[in-house]
């Protein structure tokens, strides 16, 4: 009885705060709705007792990907206006888009009950710890497809760091080791100057 | 296993009235002695340093100078509270608030004693590495609510700064939980009861002690403040109980982190050595005076310790640390395996 009005209060702040994303009309107050909708989701783990994956929930998304959203979109000068305007100029698209993931859902949770009752697969979590369970299927289980999506994610990062990395000359950089190597022969050199000849 | 239960999150599915009180009760037992240390932690910085510096410090406000922390509160509170024309207020005053509540709600896990913790969640350690990794949010967004160029600059720093000390203190956790096998914070303690993990594991100790002080914005990595380029960094606009918020969230980080510290590292609250005259003292002592030190220590650094520069900083998080833990972790794994001597999970 408790348990699920907090469950639908948590909802309820789940939606609510993914309309305030996409409705906001000042970027940051986007980027802190979906903190909002992260933590809530977060929360919503916890009462299906997965608590690990809801700590990570909140590692993840919220300590690390969330701040740096939030921290470019900070560093942006964008247009209010200009924003709103964009925004109904994809409104046909996002409605049909919208419509076919909806019924993809549709489909997938309600006429197709076989796929449903393989997901529902799930460990005893009265037996084992989640943390346990957790592992055993992602490096016990499905490892070869757990190691899989970490080279294709290594490949994305070396992308992202090709395309950004470009050498401009003129750039002053300290490069410790030389700073390290340097001795004092090459940098101080002594002169005994002779009395009122120096210059 | 039920988290939420163990939580305490469900004050109304508790079956009577009185156990509800007695969670609040507790949770005020341990927030009350926190807030007077924090107080305190501010004089002991301010005497400390000032005898490492050959000065006096503050030793005229009572004995010893011992009533200056709630001179300094009061004075504070007197205050008036500014608010900028052009900031956003409810972010403005929101952002301090974060600091504040997030400082205090990660003492929840932390096991002062053996069964002596408010909630012993299986994720303890998760939990707290969650708690400290949001506390950038405070920062972020008071640098950018403020309206300011000196605090937006700050709190940039900061995020920036927090993020990345994050990972590398993330793979150092990894490298105790190996040697642990369980995620909860008294196990991590009970793990420890022949030897602490600061002396096999002790570059790592030194790391994560190092990280914790870029994380917390310490000395010598305080950049976020920087009063010479800076002003004052991210609360530069705040004033009165706001700005108070901010100090009393940033020590009782401080006060968290020296805890993490001694719970991982230190044995939490285990006695040095395991013989009659010493075991007989509580643990709570034990985990104050292990505290402590490492309080100390943060004090010390800071007196001593020159200013970083950003690019240093950056160097010294990415180049030097992450690459290590993360051989550290590798290492240990494929020790504990060779050796067969993974602990086994509850």
């Amino acid at each position: 009885m408790y348990y699920s009005i907090l469950f639908y209060i948590f909802s309820f702040f789940v939606i609510l705060s993914s309309v305030g994303v996409i409705t906001s009309k000042n970027p940051v107050y986007c980027v802190l709705y979906l903190i909002l909708a992260f933590i809530n989701s977060a929360i919503l783990f916890l009462f299906l007792n997965a608590e690990f994956l809801a700590m990570l929930l909140i590692v993840v998304y919220v300590g690390a990907v969330a701040v740096l959203f939030l921290f470019v979109v900070m560093m942006l000068n964008i247009n209010i206006e200009e924003k709103k305007s964009k925004f109904l100029k994809f409104k046909p698209l996002s409605v049909i888009l919208g419509s076919i993931i909806l019924v993809e859902f549709l489909y997938f949770f309600i006429m197709d009950n076989s796929t449903l009752e393989k997901l529902s697969n799930t460990p005893n979590l009265e037996q084992k710890n989640n943390t346990i369970s957790l592992g055993n299927i992602l490096y016990t289980d499905f490892a070869l497809l757990f190691q899989m999506c970490g080279v294709i994610l290594l490949v994305a990062m070396i992308g992202a760091i090709v395309l950004t990395l470009r050498k401009r000359p003129g750039v002053k950089k300290q490069i410790i080791k030389n700073q390290v190597d340097t001795k004092k022969e090459d940098v101080i050199e002594v002169v005994s100057v002779k009395n009122n000849e120096g210059a | 296993m039920n988290f939420i239960n163990d939580f305490g999150i469900s004050v109304f599915g508790y079956s009577d009235f009185s156990s509800f009180i007695i969670i609040i009760l507790k949770i005020l037992a341990i927030v009350l002695p926190l807030l007077i240390s924090v107080a305190y932690l501010t004089l002991a910085e301010r005497r400390v340093i000032g005898l490492m510096q050959l000065r006096k410090g503050p030793n005229v406000v009572g004995p010893f100078g011992l009533f200056q922390p709630f001179a300094d509160a009061l004075k504070l509170m007197s205050k008036e509270t500014i608010i900028p024309k052009e900031a956003n207020k409810f972010l403005f005053l929101l952002a301090p608030m974060i600091t504040f509540i997030l400082a205090l709600i990660a003492w929840a896990v932390i096991p002062f004693d053996e069964n002596n913790v408010l909630a012993d969640i299986n994720v303890g350690i998760l939990y707290l590495f969650a708690v400290s990794s949001l506390a950038v949010y405070g920062i972020i967004i008071a640098g950018w609510a403020s309206n300011s160029k000196y605090a937006f600059l700050g709190a940039l720093r900061s995020a920036a700064q927090m993020v990345s000390y994050e990972v590398s203190i993330g793979l150092i956790i990894i490298t105790v939980l190996l040697c642990v096998g369980s995620l909860n914070l008294t196990d991590i303690v009970n793990a420890q009861k022949n030897v602490w993990f600061a002396i096999p594991l002790l570059p790592m100790f030194v790391m994560f002690f190092i990280s914790v002080l870029a994380e917390t914005n310490r000395a010598p990595f305080d950049l976020p403040e920087g009063e010479s380029e800076l002003v004052a960094g991210y609360f530069v606009e705040y004033s009165s109980m706001s700005f108070a918020l901010f100090f009393l969230g940033e020590y009782a980080n401080m006060i968290l982190m020296s805890a993490l510290t001694v719970t991982l590292f230190l044995g939490g609250w285990l006695p040095i050595i395991d013989v009659y005259p010493l075991n007989e003292v509580p643990g709570v002592i034990w985990f104050i005076i292990k505290i402590i030190f490492i309080l100390f220590i943060f004090l010390w650094v800071r007196a001593s310790t020159p200013r970083y520069r950003y690019d240093q900083l950056m160097r010294l998080g990415w180049k030097i640390f992450l690459p290590f833990s993360l051989v550290w972790v590798v290492l240990t794994a494929g020790f504990l395996v060779f050796f067969d001597i993974v602990p086994k999970s509850i």
